[in-house]
């Protein structure tokens, strides 16, 4: 007993794992750009969480006195054209931007990743059904897609995100049943049959964990995008109800000043960019670090 | 060949209903009846009693079974009878007509620009790897593909419209009317609906090229002494630019999907535009009309692009 416990602790520990891990830090850890992109998205993440503290004013407070003021001490960015102060709208822009996609890929993650193993791991019909839906879903614009079921829903937050969330499916059923229907063919998977393993036990196993690198990959450059949609559906005016702060409306709300006050638009673009830009790259990071066959394919 | 293109016809009739289907029962699970929305939006049904209902709701075949009503839907489409707006109190179909060149015209540009600067980028990257080329290719792709490009429009509106008084801020002007205008309004459009579709196309490029440039057969012209403009053009690039292909029914997808925004920023009255503002005045049938022809032209940008995938690749089985 003992014996088989040391043994199998010591395959637990064997080599290769330990030495994946290193492999992934090394090579995650190279690049520049990688390391600049965590550390944005680390600093945006405190940023949300700590809105409250950092935002010097109440970002929703009017003043009507002191409208669209050209960025100073005491409103480092200036203020809007009902004398709110951009650089709180600002910090509270990334709690929306984050929570929007945060929310957004979980829902998308979930049922895409659901409906790829399914497809990928119990193939034939089902594999042809589910994977034809996500064919004609696939090439359709993210955008008119979620502008088509907000139209439907409604305009508020929650329907943007489950806009975004739905219109995203796809890309995770397609990884994850390309993933299934590899790993659905390995001998140990026949071996575990044959010992009658259940479907359930199945995928838990081997099917999800083994399908996991791309996705978390996947999840990480489509944060990105669908922070990048929520702008732009919030820069058409869909999304957030008005007193609340979302960067694409800010811009859009700038974009009427832009004479007077270009920092108005430019800031909260500016703001947009650089989460897209962070998430990219970390998830350009995680793809080279976890399998650089993926390259090019994700 | 021909059974292939038959076969992925066919393909894409199937995925057509389907996106109809979609779309229609899309408009159809609106929370009430669109009979009651359409009364409530127009004046001069506000006082109708149920008798009325009832006689309006057989006027519109609302009374039949449901996929009587798609059939009789989709017979109208396809004979170009979209419905009527009922905010701009025309048929859907007219509307339609009016706007549908102005996004193909920036539409097509935009998409043609993209795919020939990207690969011409991308290559140059890939046979300059590492060189100064390479360096303000390489990254350029990332800013082309993150960049929100609404923000880019307002950025180019400033600097070249405001600031230099380049270009024309705002407007569109078809080129049959005034070439000269048209072109000047289309630069800012066009160049904003292009760069992401630019930036993905050159990343793609230069890593399939690099793929290619290590293949054994490219070292053989090498080594036959064969110049290097030679072997890119006549060697390289043929295989290189399948993968590219493959990518570009996607990017106009982008670019379809940004013309919703760049229209709106730039007050350029085409599809995406019409379709935004319908959202907003609740026009459904200018909603569901718009998301069709949307995917109509994205089905049939994808079905080409996998025909002279199949001909450019002759290793592809057509089975």
């Amino acid at each position: 007993m003992a014996e088989s416990d040391t043994t199998s602790k010591a395959l637990s520990e064997a080599p290769p794992q330990v030495s994946e891990w290193r492999r992934f830090r090394r090579v995650f850890f190279q690049r520049r750009m990688v390391i600049f992109g965590l550390f944005i998205l680390l600093i945006l993440g405190f940023t949300a969480i700590f809105a409250d503290w950092l935002a010097p004013y109440d970002p929703y407070k009017q003043d009507l006195n002191n409208i669209l003021l050209q960025p100073s001490k005491a409103h480092l960015l200036g203020t809007d054209a009902i004398g709110r102060d951009t650089l709180s709208r600002l910090i509270y822009g990334t709690r929306t931007a984050l929570t929007v996609g945060f929310l957004a890929m979980a829902i998308s993650a979930s049922i895409g990743v659901t409906l790829g193993i399914i497809a990928g791991y119990f193939g034939g019909i089902t594999n042809i059904v589910i994977m034809r839906f996500t064919d004609v879903l696939m090439p359709f614009p993210m955008i008119v897609l979620a502008l088509l079921i907000a139209a439907l829903l409604g305009g508020g937050i929650h329907n943007v995100i489950l806009a975004l969330g739905i219109a995203t499916v796809p890309v995770y059923t397609r990884v994850t049943c390309g993933m299934a229907l590899s790993i659905r063919e390995n001998d140990y998977i026949m071996a575990e049959r044959a010992m009658g393993a259940s479907h359930m036990r199945m995928i838990m196993r081997h099917v999800l964990p083994n399908a996991f690198p791309p996705i978390i990959v996947v999840i990480t450059l489509q944060l990105g995008f669908l922070i990048l949609s929520e702008a732009s559906l919030s820069f058409l005016g869909i999304g957030i109800e008005p007193p609340g702060a979302a960067w694409g409306a800010m811009v859009n709300e700038g974009y009427r000043y832009l004479v007077k006050l270009p920092i108005l638009s430019f800031a909260p673009g500016a703001a947009i960019m650089l989460v897209v830009f962070a998430f990219n790259m970390v998830g350009d990071g995680l793809r080279d670090a976890l399998d650089p066959r993926l390259r090019g394919t994700l | 060949m021909t059974t292939y293109i038959v076969r992925r016809l066919m393909q894409a009739l199937f995925v057509l209903i389907m996106v109809t289907l979609v779309i229609f029962f899309a408009m159809r699970l609106l929370p009430g009846d669109p009979l009651v929305i359409y009364i409530g939006q127009s004046q001069q049904f506000s006082s109708l009693s149920e008798e009325g209902l009832e006689k309006l709701r057989h006027q519109f075949g609302l009374d039949k079974p449901i996929m009587i009503q798609y059939a009789n839907w989709i017979y109208g489409v396809v004979r170009g009878d979209f419905g009527n707006s009922i905010f701009y109190t025309q048929p859907v179909g007219r509307l339609i007509l009016e706007r549908y060149p102005v996004t193909i015209h920036l539409g097509l540009l935009a998409f043609i620009l993209s795919t020939i600067l990207g690969i011409l980028a991308g290559l140059l990257a890939a046979i300059r790897r590492g060189k100064w080329a390479d360096r303000v290719v390489t990254p350029l792709t990332y800013i082309g593909i993150t960049v929100p490009i609404f923000w880019l429009g307002i950025l180019m509106i400033y600097t070249f419209g405001l600031k230099l008084n380049w270009l024309p801020i705002i407007g569109y002007t078809s080129p049959l009317d005034d070439f000269w205008l048209s072109t000047k309004q289309a630069i800012m459009p066009v160049t904003c609906l292009s760069v992401g579709a630019l930036a993905a196309t050159a990343r793609q490029m230069r890593s399939s090229m690099l793929e290619v440039i290590r293949q054994d057969y490219i070292r053989t012209a090498w080594s036959k002494g064969l110049r290097e403009r030679l072997i890119i053009v006549r060697h390289a690039l043929k295989n290189s630019l399948i993968p590219v292909i493959t990518v570009l029914g996607l990017h106009l997808g982008w670019i379809l999907g940004g013309s919703v925004i760049i229209e709106t920023v730039f007050s350029i009255p085409g599809i995406g535009y019409l379709m935004v503002t319908s959202i907003f005045s609740q026009d459904y049938a200018v909603v569901q009309s718009c998301t069709l022809i949307f995917a109509v032209m994205i089905i049939f940008a994808n079905l080409i692009v996998d025909i002279s995938y199949g001909w450019l690749d002759p290793r592809i089985k057509y089975g």
